[in-house]
């Protein structure tokens, strides 16, 4: 055995953790307990701090010693095999860098912001509790599997320890999961540029600057990535500026003003040309800005919540905790645990988890800092997200994420709706924060997006103040969401394109060849088409599309996690380490019980897609119009589409319990077998490797 | 101090490279020379292209 020999805590270091203990406790206390009067967000803050150093110091090593068992002087991938490309031994710190980068999406900004509805607390704990017991622990398990298996990916490791056909089931899971993940993040775009000539334009600007960063990339200076990034960024903030004075020209503006259905359309559109298109033309060079726009952003965020340290305006606890929200339905359980799933624990890490990180660590023993360290970074943006949304006027946010059907058009009549559910808020105050941000109105932007950049542009106000500076700050966010969420949808499309290439090439084998047009298009094609039937379904949706897709992605991601911590489960039990089963254990069956009650309640009950088709139909019968259906054929797709979400949840809760089924049954035959079944590479000292250490 | 400064900037020039896709380049150069002298070493700009098309062939490699 190579474990470390365990080294008594000295007392000075004693004192220190029962401190952060302690005002980790009466933080947490704070926050959960004092009533009636607004906490500033500060103590929520530190208290999820004390939480995560808790969290990563304590259960985290006691992870990496007692379950994972790992070994600083094993070799890893990057050591055994280096190649200078894929495997590369590289200093911790730039691997963790790299991890975050490749975790921290759209997906922890919006998913707090929708659960602020049912107040700041049960959003909160369900991220510190979710990331610490369980996101953090299907990442860096996830992680440590793939380190001990040479780098193999989340569907290799499946295929190898659960069997071909679970392998198989999870990964066709994973491709719907994708699309569905398209949908709504594209969703979310058109939902922040709806009637807005300002945001449409900053947007809109991205492309001609990313073609001349790539122009710029490949002939002028190669490879200089900084370089044309900074310029980049000063185009952009350029762009942001130009577009006060294209939103208040009658000219211009009308030129950039699109409903929903043309904003889904130009997306889809927009989406096809970008993953067809060589990728150093506009793919790269959009992804390069995006990703350190995404990172100084998040840096921006959280230095603008310590310097504001704004008051917490939205209540610890609203009543919509009865499943009666306007933002999305359904009661705290397991909506609450659904809505927020990147941030407390997401499913799509598994697979940047047995991705390219780990064939860059150079050692086990900094995987604990990259794969639970990583995750504990992504819940503190969550947490930032939720804090910028609760410190909004509770009105003004219910204003912004309610659905028109539920608070009309008008400021008056949505001032009026959402004071008499007990926010009160009069229609001056809706009109002066459109007013403040540049925009002709605040209502029904549902997504997310709109409301962070709202709650981020006050926040940036209160500490560079400036006039007309709130409504730049408010782009600048949009924009700032908006890009790397397109680069998601670009680099999505063209991954999910190579996917459906080699199903295609099973049917017809020349349709794999990557460089064949015909294949490339025609995939192209279908995978846009995918995505695109369920973000125009949202564009069109009576409720606002995000209520309605935001728990269908919720639902696919967290059964990925189900699926991930069901490997890490099945690998323990495998180990015969059979009395540390419930640390992947637990989370993996809270997930499947959120996953499949969730499910349930989404195919059968009041709140189920299928109770809506059965309305419309039922309406449709008699010959009646429902809103926003204007004629007979619109109320026909309305029901077809419900019809489809029903379907596809149905399909989910199948995948959940075949994939349950399988790891119930492999792990019933590993813990009859008395020795150790896993597929881990044989054991390799690290001094025995040609790679050298960092 | 100057050191550490430049050890510093250096690190970070290899995430922000490495979030892009881009490994290091030096590191590359060394192991062709180490392991593989038969081969050509590519220039910067050649790798740099490489790297471009390789990144966005993988499987996911980004978050929602």
């Amino acid at each position: 055995m190579h474990t470390r020999a365990s080294v008594p805590a000295s007392p000075a270091a004693r004192i220190l953790w029962v401190s952060i203990a302690l005002v980790g406790a009466f933080c947490l206390g704070v926050v959960a307990l004092r009533r009636g009067e607004p906490i500033n967000a500060i103590w929520l803050v530190a208290a999820s701090m004390a939480v995560f150093v808790i969290g990563y110091r304590f259960y985290g090593r006691f992870i990496e010693r007692s379950v994972l068992r790992l070994d600083p002087t094993r070799a890893t991938p990057a050591m055994r095999h280096p190649d200078g490309l894929d495997y590369v031994p590289t200093d911790k710190w730039v691997v963790f860098g790299h991890h975050f980068a490749a975790i921290a999406g759209a997906g922890p900004l919006v998913g707090p912001v929708l659960a602020a509805q049912m107040g700041y607390l049960p959003g909160t704990l369900w991220i510190l509790f979710g990331v610490v017991f369980a996101g953090a622990v299907q990442d860096f398990m996830i992680l440590a599997l793939s380190l001990r298996r040479d780098g193999r990916s989340l569907g290799h490791m499946l295929r190898e320890e659960l069997g071909h056909v679970p392998g198989l089931i999870a990964m066709f899971g994973v491709l719907v999961l994708m699309m569905i993940v398209l949908a709504v993040l594209a969703l979310v775009v058109v939902k922040a540029l709806t009637h807005s000539p300002w945001g449409t334009f900053t947007v809109a600007a991205t492309i001609p600057i990313a073609l001349l960063m790539g122009v710029f990339l490949r002939w002028l200076r190669p490879g200089r990535i900084l370089e044309v990034s900074i310029i980049g960024l000063a185009l952009l903030l350029a762009a942001i500026w130009f577009g006060r004075h294209v939103a208040g020209s009658a000219a211009l503006a009308p030129l950039f003003d699109f409903d929903a259905r043309a904003l889904a359309w130009l997306l889809i559109a927009y989406g096809f040309c970008a993953s067809v298109l060589p990728v150093w033309l506009l793919l790269a060079p959009r992804d390069y800005l995006s990703t350190f726009l995404k990172i100084g952003t998040i840096a921006l965020l959280a230095l603008a919540i310590f310097l504001a340290a704004p008051t917490l305006q939205m209540a610890a606890v609203t009543r919509f905790i009865d499943g009666t929200g306007p933002v999305f339905q359904g009661n705290l359980f397991p909506f609450l645990f659904i809505t927020i799933a990147c941030g407390a624990v997401s499913g799509w890490h598994s697979i940047i988890a047995s991705g390219t990180t780990p064939k860059l660590l150079a050692n086990e023993g900094e995987a604990r800092m990259v794969g639970y360290g990583g995750m504990l970074m992504e819940a503190f943006v969550a947490i930032m997200a939720l804090v910028a949304a609760a410190s909004l006027h509770p009105g003004v946010y219910f204003a912004m994420n309610s659905p028109a059907a539920l608070i009309g058009t008008t400021a008056e009549h949505a001032a009026q709706t959402i004071s008499q559910w007990g926010f009160v808020v009069t229609p001056d105050q809706l009109t002066q924060t459109a007013r403040d941000i540049g925009e002709s109105s605040v209502l029904s932007r549902a997504g997310g997006a709109p409301t962070l950049a709202v709650g981020m542009a006050r926040l940036l106000h209160e500490i560079v103040p400036g006039g007309g500076m709130m409504a730049f700050w408010y782009h600048y966010a949009i924009l700032f969401e908006a890009l790397f969420i397109l680069t998601t949808v670009d680099a999505g499309t063209r991954v999910g394109r190579f996917m459906i290439q080699e199903i295609a090439g099973l049917i017809h084998q020349p349709l794999q060849h990557t460089e064949s047009w015909t294949g490339n298009l025609l995939a192209t094609a279908i995978c846009v088409g995918l995505w695109g039937y369920f973000l125009y379904q949202g564009a069109v949706d009576p409720l606002g599309g995000i209520n309605t897709l935001w728990p269908l992605f919720g639902i696919a991601n967290q059964m990925l996690a189900a699926i991930a911590l069901m490997l890490a489960t099945v690998v323990v039990v495998k180990l015969k380490r059979e009395r540390y089963v419930w640390v992947p254990g637990i989370p993996a069956l809270w997930l499947v019980v959120c996953t499949l009650s969730a499910g349930y309640e989404k195919l059968a009950g009041p709140i189920s897609f299928t109770a809506a088709g059965q309305k419309y139909a039922a309406a449709m019968a008699e010959g009646r119009l429902l809103a926003p259906a204007k004629n007979a054929a619109e109320m026909q797709r309305i029901v077809t589409n419900n019809y489809v979400d029903a379907a596809l949840t149905g399909l989910f809760v199948l995948l959940v319990l075949a994939m349950a089924g399988f790891g119930v049954r492999t792990i019933a035959r590993a813990w009859r077998i008395n020795h150790p079944t896993t597929h881990e590479e044989p054991y390799m000292p690290l001094d025995a490797t040609s790679g050298s250490a960092p | 101090m100057k050191r550490w400064l430049r050890s510093a900037w250096s690190r970070a020039v290899q995430t922000a490279r490495l979030c892009c896709g881009v490994p290091d380049y030096d590191t590359y150069v060394r192991h062709l020379r180490d392991h593989h002298p038969d081969r050509p070493v590519p220039s910067y700009a050649a790798f740099f292209r490489e790297r471009q098309e390789a990144r966005y062939k993988g499987t996911g490699g980004r978050c929602c």
